[in-house]
């Protein structure tokens, strides 16, 4: 689960890392009592959308820049009255941009240099890792493939958390000096006490800055969370914004489906993650295009199949249908009767191929074929797969 | 012989209790699995009846194994606990444990692996199928098989299966038995970022067990854990291998259900990974439906009869 950086900022503060003053907005009231918690002087208005490259975003209005330097608290409330509400539009959010429902004011600080720091799991070693580079305020992994030498990387063993000398090969790493040491010390023991306390799955803070009176902030935060450990982080729950996710997908979660939009026009309809990545490659492969992905689990049931038919459908994209299920455990014939229940409740007029294998299959085909609705069956996944790419063609 | 289990082989199942524990406790004991014994904390003394079975229950680990000798478990706790009954399967010295749970915490796993590290126990999982060796009756029963995999697919032979997705083994062992290829072990390692065997791990196993003429490597997007297996197949492996990545179509930074599949940087696409595949010599599968035709292409090659 992802966080805004105004909400990630705030638990940077509770956990002792240090970030500029800052307060959010989502009104153009809030404006006024946000900025009266800043000094006067330079402040920085921030788009909070949960995507990249906000800094050279462009709104559908025409205004350039979802990240932007003021001079005055003044020149900031012209700024962001002109993001608040309106679509940005950046290379990680698509065409369709995000609305802006939330802008951050900080006070803009000196900064002396920039750095890199990061948190996540090494997956090769499973345990967590901190990553740091010289080479703040730009891509990551521009850094590490053109300067691969200036990213550094400390693991750190579960059993006994991060190591103080851990935490010196670091600030030795990063250049700094013995005045901005200690503040950093302090940042990274705490950032990692945070990362391990609240489940994170991943901490970005790029840039990390040193300021010329020698103090060491985090000017930016990209902070998700292991969605499998919410259960025991309520206040971290309560952070999630169903604004940035996508409506077909909190509906699908609703009915315990997994589902992922994408841009092609063949639905898929499969039970288990891997044969649903590979029937979107099959799709793919004999020059298809699949329109999502949706995985029923391996205890699919009627409802189930229903309430995923109506969420595909919801894809005006969608050209055609492909379910491939491979019942081990679980009976054909329900999930065939779930097929016909769902084609008939919603009208269905798009051309569906289903290929069914497994547990009671006999019974399934014998459902799907004495239904009296155009149901194309596939012997294989190769055979369904074209059939399908065919007549959505 | 086969890799890591045996028709022989008694089990342990931890949440025997709850629906989907006890559910394929029946599964496993219709199959001919030897389940000698249950877990549920405070319920201890039970038994689980199922026709002519009757299975203790206790309340510890350490209970069952002085009470039968079980050396292997099977964990279908819930997951906020599923940690922890890995680690009572640990301090208790058994020498597997299956973990069938999804969505254990990260950071629980974390500790787990770390845990485990340098203990006699091997875990696998969290988040798979199971593992299974094929018997000799009908539809392959009289075989052990742990966890949720379909029994009735297989058939008794000598391809090793290995794959992180529980469906696409299912789709792998159906080919291979309707084209009348039976298996040695089949094996889920999980589709969670921290898990307890590795790809290279089993495939180790099975290019040590006589008993295996053959393995299929299904992998996916995310993570260097094919890539890993693949380059240790390359020097080390003799015996045909056929290989399958599932994810070509994903993008980039969404997980793909698992919560392992998901692309990170341009060594973990599927794309990359094949292409390690090829330069290995692994027979690559095109689609999902050519996996056992890749490894009977494979052994062809070698002059070897898969049966």
């Amino acid at each position: 689960m992802n966080i805004h950086e105004y909400q990630a900022k705030a638990l940077f503060e509770k956990y002792g890392v240090p970030v500029p003053k800052g307060a959010p907005a989502k009104t153009h009231e809030e404006f006024v009592t946000a900025l009266a918690q800043l000094p006067e002087g330079p402040t920085m208005v921030k788009s909070q959308i949960h995507a990249g490259g906000r800094g050279k975003g462009t709104f559908t209005n025409g205004f350039k820049g979802g990240v932007k330097f003021c001079k005055t608290k003044a020149e900031a409330r012209d700024v962001a009255a002109k993001m608040l509400g309106n679509t940005l539009v950046t290379v990680q959010t698509g065409p369709a941009g995000r609305k802006v429902q939330t802008v951050y004011f900080t006070t803009a600080s000196d900064i002396k240099k920039e750095y890199y720091l990061a948190i996540l799991l090494d997956r090769a070693s499973s345990r967590p890792v901190i990553v740091a580079s010289t080479e703040g305020g730009m891509e990551i992994e521009k850094v590490a493939h053109e300067t691969p030498e200036k990213i550094f990387k400390v693991l750190v063993d579960p059993a006994y958390g991060l190591a103080d000398f851990q935490v010196r090969q670091l600030i030795t790493g990063l250049g700094l000096n013995a005045a901005e040491a200690k503040g950093a010390a302090k940042l990274i023991r705490n950032l990692y006490g945070m990362f391990w306390e609240t489940d994170a799955a991943m901490i970005e803070v790029n840039p990390l800055i040193t300021t010329p009176s020698g103090e060491v902030l985090a000017l930016d935060a990209k902070v998700s969370f292991d969605s499998n450990a919410l259960f025991r982080h309520p206040e971290i729950s309560a952070l999630r914004d169903l604004n940035e996710e996508d409506p077909k997908e909190i509906e699908a979660s609703k009915f315990n489906l997994s589902y992922i939009a994408l841009d092609g026009n063949i639905a898929c309809l499969v039970n288990g993650a891997g044969l649903a990545m590979s029937t979107m490659d099959i799709i793919k492969h004999y020059g298809g295009n699949p329109a999502n992905f949706l995985d029923v689990g391996g205890g699919a049931t009627k409802e189930q199949v229903v309430a995923a038919f109506k969420i595909i459908l919801g894809d005006a994209n969608v050209k055609g249908i492909f379910v491939n299920i491979f019942g081990g455990i679980m009976d054909c014939n329900v999930i065939a009767t779930g097929i016909v229940d769902a084609v008939r409740e919603v009208g269905l007029k798009l051309p569906l191929v289903v290929r069914l294998e497994g547990n009671n299959v006999a019974a399934g085909k014998a459902t799907l074929g004495s239904s009296g609705l155009t149901i194309v069956s596939g012997d294989t996944m190769a055979d369904a797969a074209q059939k399908i790419v065919k007549l959505v063609a | 012989m086969a890799i890591l289990i045996t028709p022989e082989t008694k089990i342990l199942v931890q949440g025997i209790t709850g629906d989907f524990g006890g559910r394929h406790a029946r599964l496993s004991l219709d199959y001919g699995t030897k389940v000698v014994a249950g877990v549920t904390p405070g319920k201890g003394g039970q038994v689980f009846e199922h026709e002519k079975h009757r299975v203790p229950i206790f309340n510890s680990v350490h209970d069952a194994v002085a009470a039968t000798g079980v050396t292997v478990s099977v964990v279908f706790v819930p997951p906020p606990f599923a940690g922890d009954a890995i680690l009572e399967g640990v301090d208790a010295g058994l020498d597997l444990v299956v973990a069938i749970t999804e969505g254990i915490p990260v950071r629980d796993m974390i500790r787990v692996k770390r845990a485990i590290a340098g203990s006699k126990t091997r875990l696998l999982g969290p988040n798979c199928p199971g593992v299974v060796t094929p018997g000799t009756g009908p539809q392959s029963t009289g075989g052990c098989r742990i966890g949720i995999a379909p029994g009735y697919i297989h058939r008794k032979g000598h391809v090793g299966v290995v794959s992180r997705s529980g469906t696409l083994t299912y789709e792998a062992v159906y080919q291979l038995t309707t084209r009348n290829i039976g298996q040695s072990t089949c094996v889920g390692i999980g589709g969670d970022p921290v898990n307890g065997t590795s790809h290279l791990d089993v495939i180790r196993m099975f290019n040590a067990d006589p008993e295996t003429h053959g393995i299929i490597l299904i992998g996916e997007i995310g993570g260097n854990a094919e890539v890993e297996a693949a380059r240790w197949i390359k020097t080390n492996v003799r015996k045909p291998v056929a290989g399958f990545i599932a994810g070509a179509t994903a993008p980039a930074g969404r997980r793909m259900g698992h919560a392992g599949a998901i692309v990170g940087g341009a060594e973990d696409t599927a794309a990359a990974k094949i292409a390690v595949f090829k330069e290995c010599g692994i027979e690559v599968a095109a689609t999902p439906s050519d996996m056992a035709d890749a490894l009977l292409r494979a052994a062809k090659a070698k002059g070897i009869t898969l049966t």
